[in-house]
């Protein structure tokens, strides 16, 4: 607050005859927002939890936990988070590690790494899917290679495990540059004299890694973490587009509630469940983040 | 690189930063030659891997594709309506952030940053109920409004550091020279402020461009070209999913080429 009141004290004379300014500027703001974000949230609530009759029921909650596709949905969700997140993390730090080492060609290295940050996740899948399709690319480089002499079929719905890798394979491939942003934005933080400093030391690569970077990297990764958890779990389209309908994740429920069975109270079950996960998940990992040391001293 | 050899540890580096370069290049590659062959082509197996003959083919097959056209067109439409959405609402509300100290700044500041918390679910199932009701159901002001609801957050935070760019010494100058605030504005900040604001401007374009859930769900027989390429890839021909991914992808490539430079300033701000 004091913070506050010193820089109120130092803006000029004209500034301050405008005190009520900032208000009305950011009022269509807070308007647009409550109108378009709040109370659809509050509608979401309602349509899950009452039934046509404006009654309070679990009745819709229970339709989606009764629904054939909601364990399955629900566990290649959990499953597609749980994988891709810990993955792209590392990919994301060497990624940020060699952009911030301002190699040569740095900037063209730089450009294609972010290249599929503005990529979404359905032209992801689309791409993807011509990549483990039957007569794709990559039967075709394994033919060329003389691995294979007939089109081995990827894209197989009875092999569970080998949809996830390419889901995850496509989904790394998209949303890593969005960690690498953040990750690079927080190395720039680090003074290099940090490094150097650990070097004069004796201390090695990986070291300096472990017991300079990644320590002062923590507020960016912090930031990275929470976002990409929540996002992980709003995905679908790439999933769609790649395995058809072998798979399916809660966003995609409730797109196929909402849309297919025209069922909003389901669908907004769905959605209720998908906040409340990526919520809880990315709480809970930026939380355990947070202390490593009284669990060490523990 | 402290290995014993420098040169040993810097070798390496550029040999990582190559493979990595080819995991991002390689599925872009592929998906562009793929596009931009025959049809005939696509079908056939081994594929190609080399563009040897380039032709339009896959991509006007997907263009004269029922319905591709006129989806392409509310896409650009929903997307310019989103555009001056969250424009006019959130331009007023960033320069506000940049240039007042006034208590709440900061749960203001922070209600815009949490609202990337929430699903895009959340908001467009219940709003498709209440577009009925309104009777915007299936209409591209209907899209619209649900995509300025995701990215009017990211318009107000990036125009903020726009404007935390410019010194407000030329606002109090122009001021001081008998400018009124509104005038000090519109002819000095805004002219220095403009390849900022286009940056943000195409950072809202993307976002809308991208969405594909809000406009599947709120659009029936108005779809937007993702929303379409969707609904269709089940069934569709593979040169019209091979062009469609591509025709999906390309946007993206020219703006990241645009807007990288403040991608880091947007980003980085995040952190601190």
């Amino acid at each position: 607050m004091t913070a506050v009141a010193e820089q109120a004290a130092a803006v000029p004379r004209l500034r301050r005859r405008w005190e009520g300014l900032p208000y009305w500027l950011i009022l269509p703001t807070l308007g647009y927002l409550a109108v378009f974000f709040a109370w659809p949230m509050v509608q979401s609530f309602r349509l899950a939890f009452q039934d046509i009759g404006g009654n309070w029921s679990f009745d819709s909650v229970e339709r989606m936990y009764h629904d054939a596709d909601f364990k399955k949905a629900l566990y290649f969700t959990l499953l597609l988070v749980l994988v891709i997140v810990p993955l792209q993390f590392v990919l994301a730090f060497v990624m940020a590690l060699i952009v911030n080492a301002r190699l040569r060609g740095g900037g063209l290295i730089l450009f294609i790494f972010i290249i599929p940050f503005a990529v979404s996740d359905l032209a992801a899948g689309l791409v993807w899917q011509q990549i483990f399709t039957d007569a794709g690319y990559l039967n075709t480089i394994l033919q060329h290679l003389g691995v294979i002499d007939q089109p081995k079929i990827w894209i197989d719905p009875r092999h569970g495990n080998w949809l996830l890798g390419e889901v995850v394979l496509a989904e790394m491939w998209r949303s890593t540059a969005f960690v690498m942003i953040i990750l690079v934005a927080g190395l720039q933080g680090i003074p290099k004299e940090f490094g150097e400093a650990a070097e004069v030391f004796g201390a090695g690569f990986l070291q300096r890694i472990r017991t300079v970077i990644l320590p002062m990297l923590k507020p960016a990764l912090q930031v990275a973490l929470l976002l990409r958890i929540i996002f992980a779990f709003e995905v679908f389209a790439s999933v769609t587009a790649i395995t058809g309908r072998a798979k399916t994740t809660l966003a995609g429920e409730a797109l196929r509630w909402q849309g297919d069975l025209l069922d909003p109270h389901v669908a907004a079950a769905y959605s209720l469940l998908i906040l409340v996960l990526s919520l809880v998940a990315a709480l809970t990992v930026v939380r355990t983040l947070r202390t490593p040391k009284e669990k060490m001293l523990r | 690189m402290s290995l014993r050899a420098p040169w040993i540890g810097r070798t390496l580096l550029y040999l990582l930063a190559f493979a990595m370069a080819l995991w991002v290049i390689v599925p872009v590659y592929f998906i562009a030659i793929g596009a931009f062959s025959t049809p005939d082509d696509l079908y056939k197996y081994p594929r190609e891997l080399w563009p040897h003959h380039v032709s339009t083919g896959a991509l006007s097959f997907f263009l004269h594709s029922t319905g591709t056209i006129a989806a392409l067109e509310r896409s650009v439409m929903v997307a310019a309506i989103t555009l001056a959405f969250s424009l006019a609402v959130g331009v007023p509300a960033g320069y506000a952030l940049a240039r007042f100290a006034f208590r709440g700044s900061d749960a203001f500041r922070l209600t815009i940053v949490s609202t990337r918390a929430f699903p895009i679910m959340i908001l467009a199932i219940p709003l498709s109920v209440t577009f009925i009701r309104w009777g915007i159901d299936d209409s591209l002001v209907g899209v619209a409004i649900a995509h300025t609801a995701l990215a009017l957050p990211f318009a107000v935070l990036t125009t903020s550091s726009v404007f935390a760019g410019i010194s407000d010494e030329l606002e109090e100058a122009a001021m001081t020279l008998g400018c009124s605030r509104a005038e000090a504005v519109l002819r000095v900040i805004l002219p220095l402020a403009l390849p900022g604001l286009a940056a943000a401007a195409i950072f809202v374009f993307i976002i809308s461009w991208n969405d594909v859930f809000a406009a599947s769900v709120l659009t029936l027989r108005h779809r937007t070209l993702p929303a379409q390429v969707l609904t269709a890839s089940g069934e569709a021909p593979l040169p019209y999913r091979v062009a469609g991914g591509f025709f999906l992808l390309a946007p993206s490539l020219v703006v990241i080429f645009f807007i990288r430079k403040y991608l880091f300033n947007m980003w980085g701000r995040v952190v601190k």
